[in-house]
């Protein structure tokens, strides 16, 4: 399950980044989102991964799963999701300023 | 338990709140709520300052949760220091600001309230994912402020930045993981123990996890090769946004000298010393870079702007020299060139506001109003950046310079400092000159603004003289703070002291 995570997560970042690259607003912002997604996999499985176990407490139960990465992602979710909404909204802005939709702005149509 | 730690935090959080809530109320209401909440930051900070002068830190257990489980806030020295810095150059901006500035666009106060947040949140926060928070909030704050008053170069600016910044924000959260992975811990203090007996086995990741960060930092604090955004981003700030981004730069630095010194300082096991052999070479070219950068502006506010990213490289690589001495020189540099950082913006503001269409730019014949006044504040700034006798910047060089006086790369500092601040004067005379001596017989404009904007930029020019003259005072301040540094343990035992407080409903307060 390791390997598939990891192979999972270099496959989204490399995805991420090709978007990146493209520096056209649109594929940038799928990019930065791609790019979340896979760093919200990453930290998750940084508390280690488990099969079985209960979500957070169980009776009885001989390894607990470990909470924290949990409420990390929690927390990089949200803050991702309204870095994204005030990126799409000045994107928008720089597409009526400019006429264009490239990250440069240049001036060229 | 010392409420007094939390105020830096909640002033501009409660006074942003209520912003929020009085946002018709007009600009007065608004000017009063940003006014007092700032000053009364500052006196905050100054208290603190007084208070870990001694020696002894302030830490703040949230919610009284003991050390490596919950939130902590720590001040010591740095800390204290950071802030008060944070909070003069605060007070001045919005001085600046509410002449007329701030009516440019929507909510100045409260988008300026939210930057403090997150500025002093990370000079306080003890623990690595409350800083990649703080650091968000006061990303976030930036590109509003960045935003405001509009304009086509602002928008493209925002954009380079909140991509940049988007990216980098993922590199620390895959640090902070990599880090978590082998430790199991975000406690700065729980983290310089762990890491220090952390096998070698496991010591790949946790450097990986180092360097990340140093990747993370170098983008805030506009390191050569991720710092090119900065420039045209600060030359199309507002006036007194771009005077309080002067901090900024310093929030990465900060962060590299508290993370990486304490959690990955000399005796952290396989981690010891992990960026010592990165320092010294990315300063020394951030500040070759930023030279030319300085050297090939034609406008004022990006020659400024090129100076900013001079005076975080210079920081860098005095950090790279690795001693006491250094970080102490470092820390009375930073004094120094964030003020009059800040302070030079606002007077290009005033410069650009009195010359009309030419604007802040060297290559237009255009007088200013008010020569002598604008020429006399110039002169002072220019001094004190370029550091020349006989203002504080003059005196941090030299502290700079007699500290890598025996570090073998020694002459690598010496050739690059001595340069750069040479042809710095060079640049600076001839800004200088285009402004206020090659002006031709053009037509005087009227002075675009009072007298209060004059009195903040004095007020930020003026602090470099007034750490000339009270130059002891503040370099026994920064030789104490750097001391403090180096003996990791007084900040690992005064935050990991209290594991025996345990939060329990049937006890009554804090302790």
């Amino acid at each position: 399950m390791e390997a598939l995570l990891s192979v999972l997560i270099g496959v989204m970042i490399a995805s991420a980044v090709y978007l990146l690259l493209r520096a056209r607003i649109f594929p940038v912002v799928l990019g930065l989102s791609l790019l979340g997604y896979a760093v919200n996999i990453f930290l998750f499985a940084s508390g280690r991964l488990q099969l079985g176990s209960a979500p957070l407490v169980e009776h009885g139960l001989a390894q607990l799963p470990d909470p924290l990465p949990q409420a990390l992602v929690l927390t990089a979710i949200v803050i991702g999701f309204g870095m994204t909404a005030f990126l799409v909204v000045l994107a928008l802005r720089a597409l009526r300023e400019f006429g264009n939709d490239a990250v440069d702005g240049g001036d060229k149509p | 338990m010392n409420h007094l730690v939390l105020l830096p935090v909640l002033i501009p959080l409660l006074s942003g709140s209520l912003l929020l809530l009085t946002g018709r109320a007009g600009k007065t209401v608004e000017r009063s709520i940003g006014l007092v909440a700032t000053v009364a930051l500052l006196l905050v900070a100054v208290v603190l300052l007084v208070r870990v002068g001694g020696g002894e830190l302030m830490v703040y257990y949230n919610g009284n949760w003991p050390a490596p489980y919950g939130i902590v806030l720590v001040v010591d020295r740095l800390s204290a220091l950071m802030l008060t810095l944070a909070a003069v150059l605060a007070v001045a901006s919005l001085l600046y600001a509410i002449n007329g500035d701030d009516e440019l666009g929507p909510r100045f106060h409260l988008l300026f309230q939210m930057q403090l947040l997150g500025i002093n949140g990370a000079f306080l926060t003890g623990d690595l994912f409350n800083l990649f928070v703080f650091f968000e909030i006061l990303l976030i704050a930036s590109y509003a402020l960045q935003l405001h008053g509009g304009g086509r170069t602002r928008v493209r600016a925002a954009l380079h930045i909140v991509v940049l910044n988007l990216a980098g924000s993922a590199i620390f959260l895959i640090a902070i993981g990599a880090i978590y992975a082998v430790t199991g811990t975000l406690n700065l203090a729980d983290l310089a123990v762990k890491v220090a007996t952390t096998g070698v086995e496991q010591a790949g990741l946790l450097r990986a996890g180092g360097l990340l960060l140093l990747v993370v930092f170098a983008l805030k604090a506009a390191l050569v090769p991720l710092g090119f955004w900065l420039p045209p981003a600060y030359a199309a700030a507002s006036a007194p946004a771009a005077a309080l981004f002067a901090i900024m730069t310093k929030v990465g630095v900060y962060a590299i000298l508290r993370v990486h010194g304490l959690v990955f300082g000399p005796d952290a096991g396989a981690a010891a010393s992990l960026l010592t052999p990165w320092l010294l070479p990315i300063g020394l070219l951030t500040v070759v870079v930023a030279t030319l950068g300085v050297l090939a502006s034609r406008e004022l506010r990006r020659l400024l702007a090129h100076l900013i990213v001079l005076s975080a490289g210079t920081l860098i690589l005095t950090l790279g020299l690795d001693s006491e001495a250094a970080t102490s020189a470092a820390l009375y540099y930073t004094l120094n060139s964030t003020l009059v950082g800040g302070g030079l913006f606002l007077l290009a503001d005033l410069i650009a506001r009195e010359r009309g269409e030419a604007q802040a730019r060297l290559d237009r014949e255009q007088t200013v109003a008010r020569p002598a006044l604008l020429g006399t504040l110039f002169f002072v700034g220019a001094v004190g950046i370029a550091g020349l006798p006989p203002l504080a910047g003059f005196a941090a060089k030299l502290y700079i310079l007699q500290s890598a006086f025996l570090h073998t790369g020694a002459s690598w500092v010496f050739s690059v400092v001595l340069l750069s601040g040479l042809l710095v004067i060079i640049a600076l005379s001839r800004a200088g000159s285009a402004l206020f001596w090659r002006t031709g017989n053009s037509a005087v404009l009227e002075a675009g603004a009072g007298l209060l904007p004059a009195i903040a930029t004095t007020l930020l020019l003026f602090g470099t003289a007034a750490l000339m003259l009270g130059g002891g005072m503040a370099t026994a301040f920064t030789q104490a703070t750097a001391a403090q540094l180096a003996d990791r343990t007084v900040y690992i035992d005064a935050v990991m002291s209290n594991l025996s407080i345990v939060p329990s409903p049937h006890r009554e307060g804090g302790s």
